[in-house]
């Protein structure tokens, strides 16, 4: 159809020159064309945040946004989320806390989240409710996400003390 | 190996204080992947060469098809092919899972396309095949579609219409009685007649469905990926289609982003993938997009009950008739008429009930096809049974809560039998446990007299609050049979082949606790495998909460029977008698001897029983083991579901303040797990209750085809779900007492949220209808001002 344009998108510090239709939206690049599928689709209409991913160090929604428009931009997606081998401690706290059944919601929840406390380390459980109820789970009721986001947040707190 | 099924009862379990890891709140296997993306989702399979499929579907809510063209799409670049249904026309439709014979309903199947008519917005029509999946919907939206409209009916409650010339949209009536009910009637002392809906709504999984069906022409082996729930059962209702040997053909199921009973049932596009599959010869990848999802997954729930019960002068039911109305949208699909059959059995409940006639109307609509959504049947009749509660109460100025108690069957009178007149239904047999006792502990637990007392003060201050309460039976666990295949590999890792399948609740954790309590090792080496037809021939899956308890069934008596080789085999190496050892961490050494003594590890063990080995003696090679269980008999976990709800005067909103849920498992596999899925099921039970509905315009548009407008619950709408989870009643029909544990979250939502709106607005038997949206609140609060 349309001519395709070159670009390069930064995920997780890796470049990945693609060639995409200017209409190819963020998430099937990042998904389709660079291989990183831990990046998760849900509606395609920015309601359920499966999609989120940290760009330029704000939380967006790759769904809603075209790939040309993230060129040269820094992305993070959950797969960059570990540190090699140790997993970030809101990964931990989802495991220890049972915050994920099917998984498929996680991590939009995990760079949502993570997004959130690296902006305000000490964030209050209220603001923190606000911010991950713009992302849809099915399976687990929230309730455990919750816990394990504030068990991440004082657990990442008093390790900067 | 066979347990159970012949009638006589296992002895009570230990409970999880006595087991190592059985029992207990284990973190899970799974989640590792899953936490740093790399799980495997449908969207996640790729095959080298794969074709894009889009389906074309219909804008009409019904009509008859009068042409398909496909002349432009053809001609755009990277189309391979349009198909209309000419194009498998050998295709016999959709078939049923279970009732293959099924007489009377069959001619409602769905084709794979649309034949001569559409039938719901939605109904696929022609698939677009193409290089790629942004080519493949651009060339479905030049496939023009000529239909020529015919009249639609919206609702299973108008008068039936059409499905074909000659033939009624009421598809069958359905019956199912007990006891002498015009008796009953005659002698009631008061009878109450409720008029009572629940909406449409559905699991709507986070993951949309997907398919890819691959063919190995050099192999002449077909494959469907992408598949969930119950994929050795779709494989042989696929063979059976397809007219292939259960060896050629196989289904393999990877992650899976939430399934709730919807997903993984064969729709269309399976079968178009794997048909396309073979006649281009390459792997052809569908994803479906969430408009479609919410437009032609299946959807569930939506019946009107006209319902009455007859009661003594105390309260005590004499009779309960019921005529249902079940809205089963434009076809039949896999589960034949299960919903409405579940519904009519589980209709009584937990009560002593002694009369009893049902009759269900399934009539088609041209609405998306309704099928079974979590606690099938259950959620439906334990919302109509509590409104009759309530509406007793009411009637006899009795309280809500001391009715519901002298009508519960009691612990003495069980096991309990209900059996029906009409020939072929199954009777039900409650197992075990004590369910006035699980209603006084919750009560308790919940704080209810005091409950009680806070809220006439907040009423008297002008608040609208209100409590509920909903009791109701579960079943799970029926049979026939499951199998497994359980290996020790060399270095004392253990593989785990199963027939079950998860969707994403934890079956792997589980089924690796249940071995791994029997045989000795620690949980985390077990490597569990589900979902693949090629690795065991036969498996239940994933469905009606049976994988724990006929899976775990098969799982305890394969391990158990490699624990008793590995134990044999070790006997003779240690020479110590069979009966002084035990295994512990992988290592079989003398009962209780902590450190020191003669001990060998597993892995050793099939090392030194590797084929060849002078050892064997005749006995067969490898520490491994194939198992079976089979039982004839179906468990039935039981609940308590309280509820606090304040209504806001002016929005109409209802907030729910406080829930939970008590639910009785038997044996817990892991309490964390089965929390887990309590919860998630109980908001997805209020999501239905108070926000959730499918809603259509009288032409048949659905209105609710984005999570813009089907709404479900965000962590702004949720309470925080209160858990009482108890093992008082072990089921004596399993080795593990096991009952499953994943609808007691969502049984009595809806029943419960009815019965504290009722409360909140002190209008006994307000609610008739869920959800119970802001606008009918609003509604009620203008009829109760007025009044
Ligand atoms: S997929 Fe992007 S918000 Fe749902
Ligand atoms: S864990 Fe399944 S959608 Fe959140």
């Amino acid at each position: 159809m349309s001519d395709k344009v070159d670009i390069t998108l930064d995920i997780n510090g890796a470049a990945h020159a693609i060639s995409v239709e200017p209409r190819k939206t963020l998430v099937d690049a990042i998904r389709d064309d660079c291989g990183q599928t831990g990046t998760h689709i849900g509606c395609e209409h920015g309601v359920c945040g499966t999609c989120t991913i940290i760009l330029d160090g704000e939380a967006i929604r790759s769904c809603l946004m075209f790939a040309v428009q993230a060129d040269g931009r820094k992305i993070r997606t959950v797969e960059g989320l570990a540190d090699g081998e140790t997993l970030h401690p809101l990964q931990q706290a989802f495991i220890d806390h049972h915050g994920l059944q099917c998984g498929f919601c996680t991590p939009g929840f995990l760079m949502l989240a993570a997004n959130a406390l690296e902006h305000n380390p000490d964030i209050g459980d209220g603001e923190l409710l606000d911010v991950l109820a713009s992302n849809l789970c099915r399976c687990t009721g929230y309730q455990n996400i919750i816990k394990a986001v504030r068990a991440a947040r004082d657990t990442m707190r008093g390790a900067k003390v | 190996m066979t347990h159970g099924g012949n009638g006589h009862d296992y002895p009570t379990p230990p409970p999880a204080s006595e087991r190592r890891v059985l029992g207990h709140a284990v973190t899970r296997i799974e989640d590792r992947p899953l936490v740093t993306g790399r799980g495997r989702y449908a969207g996640d399979i790729n095959f080298p060469h794969q074709l894009h499929m889009r389906v074309v579907r219909s804008p009409k809510a019904h009509g008859r098809i009068i042409s398909v063209d496909a002349s432009v799409a053809l001609k755009m670049p990277g189309v391979v092919a349009v198909w209309t249904n000419d194009d498998i026309a050998d295709l016999s439709p959709i078939d049923f899972r279970a009732d293959k014979n099924a007489t009377g309903i069959r001619e409602f199947r769905q084709p794979a396309l649309a034949k001569t008519y559409v039938r719901y917005i939605g109904d696929p029509v022609a698939a677009v095949f193409a290089d790629d999946p942004y080519v493949a919907e651009d060339a479905a939206e030049h496939v023009a579609l000529a239909i020529e409209e015919l009249p639609v009916v919206m609702s299973a409650s108008d008068p039936p219409g059409e499905f074909e010339p000659g033939r009624s949209s009421e598809a069958i009536v359905l019956h199912h009685s007990f006891g002498d009910i015009e008796a009953a009637f005659k002698n009631a002392h008061a009878v109450v007649e409720i008029d009572v809906q629940t909406g449409r709504h559905s699991g709507v999984p986070m993951e949309t469905r997907g398919a890819i069906g691959v063919y190995d022409a050099a192999k002449d082996l077909l494959e469907l990926h992408g598949a969930a729930k119950i994929p050795h059962r779709n494989r042989e209702t696929l063979c059976r289609m397809l007219k292939r040997s259960p060896s050629s053909l196989h289904v393999h199921e990877s992650h899976v982003g939430g399934g709730f009973g919807i997903r993984g049932e064969l729709y269309p596009e399976d079968l178009l993938v794997l048909v396309a599959a073979m006649r281009f010869k390459r792997p052809v990848k569908w994803i479906e997009d969430r408009r479609e999802h919410l437009m032609c997954a299946n959807q569930g729930r939506e019946q009107r009950h006209l319902a009455r019960i007859a009661v003594d002068k105390n309260g005590h039911i004499l009779g309960i008739e019921d005529e249902i109305f079940h809205d089963q949208g434009a076809y039949i699909r896999t589960h034949g008429v299960n919903v409405p059959n579940r519904t009519m059995c589980m209709m009584t409940g937990a009560y002593k009930v002694p009369a009893y006639r049902a009759k269900a109307r399934v009539r088609l609509t041209n609405k998306t096809p309704a099928a079974t959504y979590r606690a099938p049947g259950r959620y439906e009749s334990t919302f109509v049974r509590s409104r009759l509660m309530d509406a007793v109460a009411a009637k006899l100025g009795l309280d809500p809560v001391e009715v519901r108690r002298r009508n519960l069957i009691t612990a003495d009178e069980l096991p309990y039998v209900i059996a029906f007149n009409e020939p072929g239904i199954e009777e039900l047999e409650f197992d075990s446990g004590d369910y006035p006792a699980l209603l006084d502990k919750a009560l308790k637990a919940f704080g209810w007299d005091k409950l009680q007392a806070v809220m006439k003060r907040r009423r008297a201050a002008g608040e609208l609050v209100g409590a509920g309460v909903a009791i109701f039976m579960e079943e799970s666990g029926r049979g026939p049979s499951d199998n497994a295949r359980i290996k020790v590999d060399p270095d004392g890792d253990v593989e785990l082949i199963t027939g079950g399948a998860s969707l994403g609740q934890g079956f792997e954790t589980s089924m690796a606790q249940i071995c791994a309590e029997a045989l000795g090792v620690d949980y985390q080496r077990v490597r569990v495998i589900h979902g693949q037809t090629d690795l065991i021939d036969h498996g239940i899956g994933a469905h009606a909460a049976r994988a724990t308890v006929l899976t775990g069934g098969a799982v305890h008596v394969t391990a158990t029977m490699v624990r008793e080789k590995a134990i044999e085999f070790a006997a003779e190496l240690l020479q110590t008698p069979a009966a002084d050892l035990d295994i512990v961490d992988g290592m079989v050494m003398r009962r209780g001897a902590k450190d020191g003594g003669p001990s060998i590890s597993l892995g050793d063990i099939a090392k030194r029983v590797a084929p060849g080995s002078k050892l064997l003696r005749g006995r067969d090679p490898q520490l491994a083991a194939h198992g079976w269980y089979n039982t004839d008999h179906t468990v039935f976990p039981y609940g308590v579901h309280l509820a606090v709800v304040r209504v806001d005067r002016d929005t109409g909103k209802v907030a729910v303040e406080r829930f939970m849920v008590a639910y009785d498992v038997g044996r817990a596999v892991n309490p964390l797990l089965i929390e887990g899925q309590l919860v998630g099921g109980c908001v997805q039970g209020l999501g239905g209750a108070l926000s959730e509905e499918f809603v259509y315009d009288e032409s048949g548009e659905p209105l609710s085809a984005t999570f813009a407008d089907y709404l479900m619950p965000t962590l702004h709408e949720v309470p925080d779900v209160e858990v009482l989870l108890t093992e008082d009643a072990p089921s004596p029909r399993h080795p593990l007492g096991l009952k499953g544990a994943g609808e007691g979250g969502i049984n009595g939502a809806g029943g419960v949220i009815a019965s504290a709106i009722d409360d909140a607005l002190q209008m006994p038997g307000a609610i008739t209808r869920l959800p119970v949206t802001p606008q009918r609140i609003r509604e009620l609060l203008r009829r109760r001002a007025t009044a």
